[in-house]
C-alpha cells in the first residue's frame, strides 16, 4: 500500500469538530456469540480523545471504519473504566462486519459520546428493572455496571433478558454471575429453546410474573426490538409502573449524531440528541404509530 | 435603525454592488438562466432580471415578460440560498490509511471550497423575504443546537444579506400566512422595496444592521420622502393581499396528532412520485446523507455529506429494513416535519410559504391544499 505523500495537504489545521472521527487503536476483539463481538479500544490519542471514553450509561459513539462507513454503536463497557472503550457489535451489514473482522492494532474512528443517558441519578434509592432483548443488552450493561459499583444507592436489581435461541444469548457468564448476587434477579428466556435447553421459553414479557420488586418504587430500563419494547411498556404499566419511571432506548438510521442529517427523526424527536433514551411519557404516543 | 430610510436610484444600485465587491465580498444575485431565475455572480445591475415575472401553479413554472421596469417580480425561483450556504456536496473528513491505521488529514478550512484557502464571503443581493426566513430556520438547525455545523457556520457568519421585499406574489406564494413575507421582518443587513411606478425603478432602502447603515452611507443615497416610503409599503401590502393560499400553521401540531391515520395520506401517496423535488427546492430542507470516497489503492479517502431526501426508501434503513417503506409514510413525514414537528424542535414552522414545493412537484401536489384537507376533515368538515 502506498503512503499518502501525494495527497495535497493544506497548511490549515484539520477540523476537530463533532463530525471528525478520531483514530483509536483496537486492543482486542472478543467473540460473544456466533454473530456478535465485543471490541475494546484505547481512547484516541489525539487532543480531546480522552473525552470519547467519558460517557454515561446509555450513550453511544459513532464508529468509523476507514473506507467502509460509519454507524452509531452503543457503548457496552464500564463507565468507570475510562482507560478503555468497549463496544458490542452484531455483524449484520457491511460496516459492522468490517468492524468485527478488524485485527488488534488497527485503528477505528470514534466520535462521541452522544445522546441521552439512562436515568441513573433519578433511579437512586429505587429498584431497577432491566428488560433487554438481543443486542439490546449491550447499552444496558453500563447501567448494570454502574448499579453494581454503587450497590447501596439502589434497591433491588432485576435483569430480564430475551434472546432468539440459546446460541444468541449475550454476556451469558455475566448474566449467570449477576443472578447470584444479593438482592439481584437475572432471568433469561429464549424464543426457540431446542432439545437441550432447560430454561424459560417465550417472549421476555412472560418473565414479568417472576419480578420480585414493588412496581411503584421501580425504574424500568428497556432496550431491544421495537415490538418487544412496545409490549413490555404496556405490560409494565398494567403492573403498576408509572410512565415517568419507564425508559427505553430507540434505534434509528443516523449519519451524524449531531442533529444535522435529519435521518433519525421520529415525530418531533431527533433520536440522536433527544434520545436514544426516552421516557415512556415522551415516546409512548409514537411507539404505536406504524411507519412514524 | 428602521427609522432611517433612503431612496436608491439606478446609479446607487450599481454602487451598492461595486462597494460590496470592493469590501471583498463575492457578490451574488438572481439572473435569468435559461428557463428559470437562478443565483450567480453579479457585477452590475444590468445582469439582474428586468421586466421579468413568473407564472406558477401546481406543477408549473414559467418566466414571463412584463411591461414594467421591475427587477424583482419573479417571486421565489427554484434556486435558493441553501445551495450556497448549505452546499449540495461537501467533503468534511479527509483521511489516509497506512498499515491498518488511519489518520485524519488537514483539509480545507471549514466552509472553504475544495482547494480554497478560506471560506467565501458572500453578499447576496435580491433574496426574497421567504429566503431570509429560510436562513433563520437553517441557522436554528446548524448553529443553535448542541453542536455547531462549522462549514455552514463559516459561510453564514460572513454573508451580507440584501433582501428585496416582494411587491408581486406568485400564485403559489403563501408567505403572508406563514408570517415570512412578503415584507422582511428581521435578520437582513439591507432591505429594499422596489418602486415600479417610475422608470427606471427606484428602491426604498432600510438598514437592519450597522454594516447595512455603513453600506448605504458609503453609496451616498438620499433620504427617502415619506410619500415614497408609503407607496413602497403599500405595494408590499398589496402583494400579501393577493395571496389566495394560506396555511394555519399554528394548528399543525394538533392536526398532525389527530390525522396520523387520515385516509388523505393514502390518496396523496397515489399521486406522489417520491421523487424528492420538493425537498431539493425547499429552502429549509436540510437533510444530508454521508458518502465514503476512497482512492482506488485505498491510500486516501474521505467522507462527504450530500443533500438527501426523506422521500428515499434508504433514508430510514436500519438492519432488517427501512422504517418508512410506504410513500404514504414518507409524504406524511415530510409534511408533518415542515408544518408541525419543526415547531416542537425549533420554535417556528419549517415552512416559509415560498410555494416552491407546489410549483416544482411534477404531480402538482399542493402542501396548503393537503394541510387544509387534513385539518378540515379531521374537524368533521368544519375547517380548521
Amino acid at each position: 500500500m502506498t503512503t499518502h505523500q501525494s495527497t495535497p495537504v493544506s497548511p490549515v489545521p484539520a477540523s476537530s469538530g463533532p463530525m471528525t472521527p478520531l483514530p483509536a487503536r483496537l486492543i482486542s476483539v472478543e467473540k460473544e456469540t456466533h454473530d456478535t463481538y465485543t471490541l475494546t479500544l484505547e481512547p484516541p490519542s489525539a487532543p480531546g480523545g480522552e473525552l470519547a471514553s467519558r460517557f454515561r450509561p446509555g450513550q453511544f459513539s459513532m464508529l468509523y471504519d476507514y473506507g467502509v462507513g460509519e454507524l452509531p454503536i452503543s457503548i457496552s463497557g464500564d463507565p468507570e473504566r475510562p482507560e478503555q472503550l468497549v463496544y458490542t457489535i452484531r455483524s449484520v451489514g457491511p460496516v459492522t462486519t468490517s468492524l468485527v473482522t478488524r485485527a488488534p492494532g488497527d485503528a477505528i474512528g470514534v466520535r462521541g459520546p452522544f445522546g441521552t443517558p439512562w436515568p441513573m441519578t433519578e433511579a437512586r434509592g429505587k429498584s431497577v428493572l432491566i428488560v433487554a432483548g438481543g443486542i439490546g443488552l449491550a447499552p444496558l450493561r453500563p447501567a448494570i455496571y454502574h448499579i453494581l459499583r454503587h450497590r447501596g444507592d439502589y434497591n433491588r436489581l432485576v435483569i430480564l433478558y430475551g434472546a432468539r435461541s440459546p446460541r444468541d444469548i449475550l454476556f451469558k457468564k455475566e448474566l449467570s454471575a449477576w443472578g447470584l448476587l444479593p438482592d439481584t434477579q437475572s432471568l433469561i428466556t429464549v424464543d426457540y429453546g431446542g432439545v437441550s435447553w432447560r430454561g424459560h421459553v417465550g417472549v421476555v414479557t412472560t418473565l414479568f410474573k417472576s419480578i420480585r420488586a414493588q412496581p411503584a418504587e421501580t425504574y424500568a430500563l428497556l432496550c431491544g426490538p421495537e415490538v418487544m419494547m412496545r409490549f413490555a411498556l404496556r405490560e409494565l404499566q398494567i403492573r403498576g409502573l408509572p410512565k415517568n419511571q419507564i425508559f427505553l432506548s430507540m434505534e434509528r438510521n443516523m449519519k451524524c449524531a449531531a442533529g444535522f442529517c435529519g435521518h433519525c427523526q421520529l415525530g418531533p424527536f431527533f433520536v440522536c440528541k433527544d434520545g436514544p433514551v426516552f421516557s415512556c411519557a415522551a415516546i409512548e404516543p409514537w411507539m404505536d404509530l406504524y411507519e412514524a | 435603525m428602521r427609522d432611517k430610510a433612503w431612496r436608491l436610484g439606478p446609479e446607487h444600485f450599481g454602487r451598492l454592488i461595486s462597494v460590496l465587491a470592493e469590501q471583498g465580498y463575492e457578490v451574488l444575485g438572481p439572473q435569468v438562466d435559461g428557463p428559470a431565475v437562478r443565483w450567480g455572480p453579479l457585477t452590475g445591475p444590468d445582469e439582474l432580471p428586468q421586466g421579468i415575472g413568473a407564472e406558477t401553479s401546481p406543477g408549473h413554472y414559467r418566466l414571463k415578460q412584463r411591461s414594467g421596469p421591475e427587477r424583482f417580480a419573479w417571486g421565489p425561483s427554484p434556486d435558493s440560498l441553501k445551495r450556497w450556504l448549505h452546499v449540495p456536496e461537501e467533503c468534511f473528513v479527509h483521511a489516509a490509511q497506512d498499515n491498518g491505521a488511519f489518520h485524519i488529514l488537514p483539509g480545507e478550512q471549514p466552509g472553504a471550497p475544495p482547494g480554497g484557502a478560506a471560506p467565501p464571503k458572500f453578499a447576496f443581493i435580491g433574496m426574497r423575504p421567504c429566503d431570509l426566513a429560510a436562513l433563520v430556520r437553517l441557522d436554528a438547525v446548524f448553529l443553535k443546537g448542541p453542536y455547531v455545523e462549522e462549514h455552514y457556520s463559516a459561510r453564514r457568519r460572513e454573508a451580507f444579506l440584501v433582501v428585496v421585499n416582494c411587491t408581486a406574489s406568485l400564485d403559489t406564494c403563501f408567505c403572508a400566512s406563514m408570517e415570512c413575507g412578503p415584507g422582511a421582518r428581521t435578520g437582513y443587513d439591507v432591505a429594499l422595496t422596489e418602486h415600479t411606478a417610475e422608470e427606471p425603478a427606484a428602491y426604498l432602502a432600510e438598514a437592519g444592521s450597522a454594516r447595512g447603515v455603513a453600506l448605504i452611507e458609503a453609496i451616498t443615497a438620499p433620504r427617502a420622502e415619506p410619500g415614497f416610503i408609503a407607496e413602497c409599503r403599500e405595494a408590499c401590502k398589496q402583494a400579501a393581499a393577493v395571496q389566495r393560499r394560506r396555511v394555519d400553521w399554528r394548528t399543525a401540531p394538533a392536526v398532525m396528532l389527530r390525522s396520523f391515520e387520515h385516509p388523505r395520506w393514502e390518496q396523496t401517496a397515489r399521486r406522489c412520485l417520491a421523487c424528492g423535488n420538493c425537498t431539493l427546492t425547499c429552502p429549509t430542507c436540510f437533510c444530508v446523507n454521508t458518502i465514503e470516497h476512497t482512492a482506488i489503492d485505498g491510500s486516501t479517502g474521505g467522507r462527504s455529506r450530500v443533500w438527501d431526501s426523506c422521500f428515499t426508501q434508504n433514508f430510514t434503513y436500519i438492519h432488517g429494513g427501512s422504517v418508512r417503506t410506504s410513500v404514504k409514510s414518507r409524504y406524511r413525514q415530510w409534511l408533518g416535519h415542515k408544518l408541525a414537528w419543526w415547531q416542537q424542535q425549533f420554535g417556528t414552522a419549517g415552512c416559509t410559504g415560498c410555494g416552491r414545493c407546489i410549483a416544482w412537484c411534477p404531480a402538482g401536489i399542493d402542501i396548503s391544499e393537503e394541510f387544509a384537507a387534513l385539518a378540515g376533515t379531521a374537524q368533521g368538515g368544519t375547517g380548521a
